[in-house]
């Protein structure tokens, strides 16, 4: 009994320093002065690694989402003869939540995933060590244009998820299946609100973004520097940051489109 | 160059950013400068009830869209939903005795406020209040006029 009120203890308190460790790694990474020996290719290069290499997944991914909605969509309004909201359905519920959520996840399993695992393995390889070793700071030079490339780079594949997956549902909802492309249009354009939805889901992917990156680089950065450890650390990143993501999406949800 | 590469590559990667967020403020939301700096001026309309009727909702004259309903709240004197709305300056010819109504674009349509423009010869002005006023429709009232009618012939 009370072996197990100490492993409990115990696990708690992991779970605490696990946290602190995150948050004091999200600070030290976040601020402070810019590397200016390495200059601003390095966040470039990240940016080019985490965001330009998503941007395909993301844009297909976004064409198909688009075209079940519309899909979707049409099969109920077209029972009420409504068919002409379709465009109000299919943009509201992508800009919404749709959009910034399931970027979110493919960017997860995307870039975040790659983030942990090249960190970890840096930190096996004790590539970490050795830049401490020659007066480099790994938070600097490793974690900061990762943790930024990733929280610039969110909010632009969201945009582009949604932009794409509205061609998407054009391209079925108009093309195929004979919505008017007019009230399709202006439907949309009456009811959808440029403060109201498209920067709320915008804030919301800048969210999602700060999530998925800051657990991604934690987790590799804190990974037992072993190839299990590595592996373990990646799966974690993927786990918890789906979780993180859905979690703070039902919160931000509810304080952006919540009951006044 | 590798880094010339990676340069453009990022860039145009941003770009792309930037264009979806256009796309979507002017192609999805109707974002427009014309309808934000559009000029209007303010009426009220005093209804007993107005159903649906939400802020944001058309104000029209013969079907064609004037202006829009800024905010309603509940007048605490006559106990009445106060609908202020606010019509675009150049129409500046609705009466004194225009009748504001109430209505519903299609069976599962959005509400909207018709104006029907009268014979008066004062128009008004920013500020005033159109007295004659129609409440919207509601479904459920109606059925139960129905049903008490029903109930009488027996």
């Amino acid at each position: 009994m009370l072996d197990y009120l100490q492993r409990l203890g115990r696990q708690g308190m992991d779970v605490a320093a696990g946290f602190g460790r995150a948050g004091i790694l999200f600070w030290q990474a976040l601020w402070g002065w810019p590397d200016l020996r390495a200059g601003p290719g390095l966040l470039l290069r990240q940016l080019y690694f985490v965001g330009v290499y998503s941007l395909i997944i993301i844009a297909v991914s976004g064409v198909l989402i688009g075209m079940v909605l519309a899909l979707q969509g049409y099969t109920v309004l077209v029972r009420f003869g409504a068919e002409a909201a379709l465009g109000q359905f299919v943009s509201l519920t992508l800009l919404r939540e749709m959009g910034p959520v399931v970027a979110a996840l493919l960017f997860v399993g995307r870039a975040g995933s790659a983030v942990t695992a090249e960190i970890g393995l840096m930190k096996a390889t004790d590539q970490l060590a050795a830049m401490e070793m020659i007066g480099v700071d790994p938070l600097k030079r490793v974690i900061r244009p990762r943790l930024w490339a990733g929280i610039i780079s969110m909010p632009i594949l969201a945009q582009v998820f949604n932009m794409v997956a509205i061609w998407g549902a054009v391209a079925v909802g108009v093309s195929w299946l004979g919505v008017d492309a007019g009230s399709f249009w202006s439907n949309m354009q009456n009811t959808v609100e440029f403060r109201e939805d498209v920067l709320n889901g915008a804030i919301k992917a800048v969210v999602f973004g700060i999530v998925v990156t800051w657990i991604a680089v934690f987790q590799g950065y804190d990974a037992v520097p072993t190839s299990e450890g590595i592996s373990t650390a990646t799966t974690r990143t993927v786990v918890y940051s789906s979780l993180a993501v859905l979690a703070m999406d039902f919160l931000l949800t509810a304080v952006m489109f919540g009951v006044k | 160059m590798y880094s010339r590469k990676i340069e453009v590559v990022v860039g145009a990667f941003i770009l792309l950013g930037m264009v979806a967020l256009a796309f979507l403020a002017i192609q999805v939301s109707g974002l427009s400068v014309k309808s934000a700096a559009r000029d209007t001026y303010q009426v009220t309309a005093k209804f007993n009830n107005v159903g649906g009727l939400t802020p944001r909702a058309k104000v029209s004259i013969a079907g064609v869209t004037v202006g829009q309903v800024t905010a309603i709240h509940l007048d605490p004197l006559s106990v009445r939903a106060e609908v202020v709305m606010a019509i675009d300056n150049d129409v500046d010819y609705l009466t004194s005795d225009s009748i504001a109504a109430i209505k519903t674009a299609g069976v599962l349509g959005e509400q909207y406020v018709s104006i029907a423009v009268g014979g008066a010869p004062e128009v008004l002005e920013d500020g005033s209040t159109i007295t004659d006023t129609q409440s919207a429709l509601v479904l459920e009232d109606l059925v139960g006029k129905i049903l008490t009618s029903m109930g009488g012939d027996k």
